[in-house]
């Protein structure tokens, strides 16, 4: 029961992490059909953007030693306008471009952010402490949870619970909507097409800040790569969750987090180090049993 | 009533422009290059053959696939098994089968055992893979390369695990990476002339109307993705002999992504565009290498710092697709009348269908 508690609790914070990336994917391809490869580099960057540049070993934190109260704000607030700037220097051009060169450009543009942080922190992961008291465990029905996974998975699902008020309820979601649903049928009856394309980036850049700051929390490490992982996972949900839906996208990310942790337990000891394979293995199924997705829209349905 | 126009005839100048233009680069690097040029050179030439092998299959299906390097990467390891010299291999690569264990190959017979390793390979998968078609098929090819990856970094008797296995002998020169060059081309070529790559191009272009013409995508695809795989394998294979090691790190998202942008830069739908993606992006890193290793003026040595390389790449690779979406060749072929060919592959008309994807 305890260890079933504890691979519970593992499964929905990773899941989160998943979700929360998917769904910072799946808006941007919902209003502009981009699969957007720099989201990556975005978490690393916010990340980042709580030291000071520097190529030493030890990590002058510098932003980061705020106050819980403004760091959150600051570092959304970077998270946003890296989203917004890219969007408006680069990824403006490519509005009638093919899926494969927006994808190509956004791909060179999180290898920029990559190598520039490379340049200023140099490759060596730094040490950065956040909070270490939520390092803590918890005592939760007899099995000891960490603090951070309780709060990682509070914090996915107050996410989600504003995200789907402001989608359903507010004039902004209803548009955002509308424009994830069919682009040109929206502009044609009113919504601005840049108008929705920037506030779909911004909410994707906080999502963003927000999984760099759970993942800073969490290894204690800032590191370049840190956003990878975490991004191809995301992307790989969006699309088992059936490009273009949100809730599909929150799904399948909770899935595949849940699947990871759910090998990692059950394998056998030998089989272990190739729970990835399982994962990705399981990932091809997936996609062979329900190609569009598990949660297709009904408007991604071919028509002919 | 006119005879028929061949497409031979019409076409065969644009593999023989190549080919040759890749000869003319090899001999003036062997005549003028210093070493390190050398080896940059037969570098951009398995590049050459890695782009070409995707462009086999990207350009004619107009699938984008991320998992093509997973071949690269049995090709490597499959050179590294055949021709390390047993006594090595017995330490370092305890589990491999008796039989492999004791053999070695000369690099002619183990390249393209190596190819057709990764054909057949792509040739059991891809039955499964190509039923998908648009996004999902990229996504499972995704997955080919993460399991790959995976078993090829953690299966530590038989692949060396995340380590690097030594040994292989070092056998590239430029001409070896011309000859490899000019095989995946004249490859692509024949490919691409032949009755499966012209079904396959137009299921590209009209997937409706070229099924509903009796073209089985699902068959003309595979042919294609296996093709392409031989391809990738040799290049494989090819650059285990170039570095002299293998390990799974060099065949993942870095070079997939590299790759991968050097052919939409150069033009993912065209031969001649996959081939000039390659040198364009080639001839850029070196010289912001060499920018960075310094320029003297006037006594003084100066020199960009050091990461400005990828970061100018990265910039430059977006402002091309930027001003050309299409690639540097505009998706058109090389040939002699009026040049660059005007016989271009138009692009498909957008339909309905298309603004779905």
């Amino acid at each position: 029961m305890r260890e079933l508690l504890q691979i519970i609790f593992d499964a929905l914070s990773l899941g989160s992490l998943y979700a929360l990336g998917a769904l910072g994917i799946a808006l941007i391809f919902g209003v502009m059909r981009l699969v957007n490869f720099a989201h990556g580099d975005f978490i690393a960057f916010c990340v980042f953007a709580m030291l000071w540049p520097s190529i030493d070993a030890a990590a002058i934190v510098f932003a980061g030693q705020l106050p819980f109260y403004l760091l959150i704000p600051l570092l959304l607030a970077i998270g946003a306008a890296l989203s917004i700037l890219s969007e408006i220097v680069v990824f403006r051009r490519f509005r009638n471009a093919n899926p494969a060169t927006m994808m190509i450009a956004s791909f060179a543009l999180g290898f920029v952010i990559r190598h520039l942080l490379l340049m200023l922190f140099s490759s060596r992961p730094k040490s950065i402490t956040l909070w270490p008291s939520l390092g803590l465990p918890v005592e939760f029905l007899g099995a000891h949870i960490p603090m951070l996974q309780v709060v990682t998975i509070i914090i996915t699902l107050a996410v989600l619970a504003v995200l789907v008020l402001f989608l359903k309820r507010t004039r902004y979601g209803l548009e955002m909507r509308a424009a994830a649903d069919n682009f040109t049928m929206a502009r044609m009856l009113g919504v601005r097409a840049n108008g929705v394309i920037l506030l779909a980036f911004a909410i994707s850049g906080m999502l963003a800040a927000a999984i760099g700051l759970i993942l800073a929390t969490n290894s204690g490490t800032a590191d370049i790569g840190m956003g990878a992982n975490v991004m191809l996972i995301a992307f790989i949900a969006t699309v088992i969750g059936g490009l273009g839906s949100l809730p599909g996208a929150v799904a399948a990310g909770f899935l595949i987090g849940a699947a990871s942790v759910v090998f990692q337990a059950t394998l056998p000891h030998d089989a272990r180090v190739f729970r990835d394979a399982f994962v990705y293995g399981a990932v091809i199924v997936v996609l062979l049993v329900r190609p569009q997705g598990l949660f297709a829209p009904k408007s991604a349905k071919q028509r002919v | 009533m006119s005879q028929r126009p061949s497409v031979i005839r019409q076409t065969i100048i644009t593999p023989i422009v190549l080919i040759v233009a890749l000869l003319i680069m090899a001999a003036l690097s062997y005549q003028f290059g210093s070493r390190a040029f050398n080896r940059t050179v037969v570098e951009m030439f398995i590049n050459i053959m890695v782009v070409v092998g995707l462009y086999v299959f990207v350009g004619n299906s107009g699938l984008l696939s991320f998992g093509h390097i997973s071949f690269m990467c049995l090709g490597a390891y499959m050179t590294a098994w055949l021709t390390i010299p047993p006594v090595m291999k017995s330490i370092t690569l305890k589990g491999l089968p008796a039989w492999l264990l004791h053999t070695q190959l000369p690099m002619w017979v183990a390249t393209p055992i190596s190819g057709l390793f990764a054909a057949l390979f792509a040739l059991i998968v891809g039955r499964v893979i190509m039923r998908l078609s648009g996004i999902a098929a990229s996504i499972a090819t995704f997955g080919l390369l993460g399991v790959i990856n995976n078993v090829y970094s953690n299966w530590d008797s038989v692949t060396g695990g995340q380590g690097s296995i030594v040994g292989i002998p070092p056998t590239m020169n430029v001409w070896t990476g011309w000859i490899g060059g000019a095989v995946a081309i004249a490859i692509a070529y024949l490919y691409s002339i032949s009755r499966s790559g012209l079904a396959l191009r137009a299921t590209r272009d009209e997937a409706v109307a070229a099924s509903a013409s009796g073209i089985d995508i699902v068959r003309e695809r595979l042919i294609a993705f296996v093709v392409s795989a031989f391809i990738i394998g040799l290049a494989g294979a090819l650059y285990a002999h170039f570095l002299s090691i293998v390990n799974p790190g060099a065949f993942y998202l870095r070079t997939t992504f590299i790759t991968l942008s050097m052919l939409v830069v150069g033009g993912m739908y065209s031969l001649s565009g996959a081939v000039s993606g390659v040198v364009a992006i080639s001839v850029l890193i070196e010289l912001f290498r060499d920018l960075e290793k310094g320029i003297s003026l006037g006594g003084h040595t100066v020199g960009l710092p050091n990461g400005v390389q990828e970061i100018a790449i990265g910039i430059i690779t977006i402002v091309i697709l930027i001003y050309l979406p299409t690639g540097l060749t505009r998706n058109r072929e090389f040939s002699w009348r009026r040049w660059p060919l005007q016989r271009r592959l138009t692009r498909p008309v957008q339909t309905a269908l298309k603004e779905l994807h």
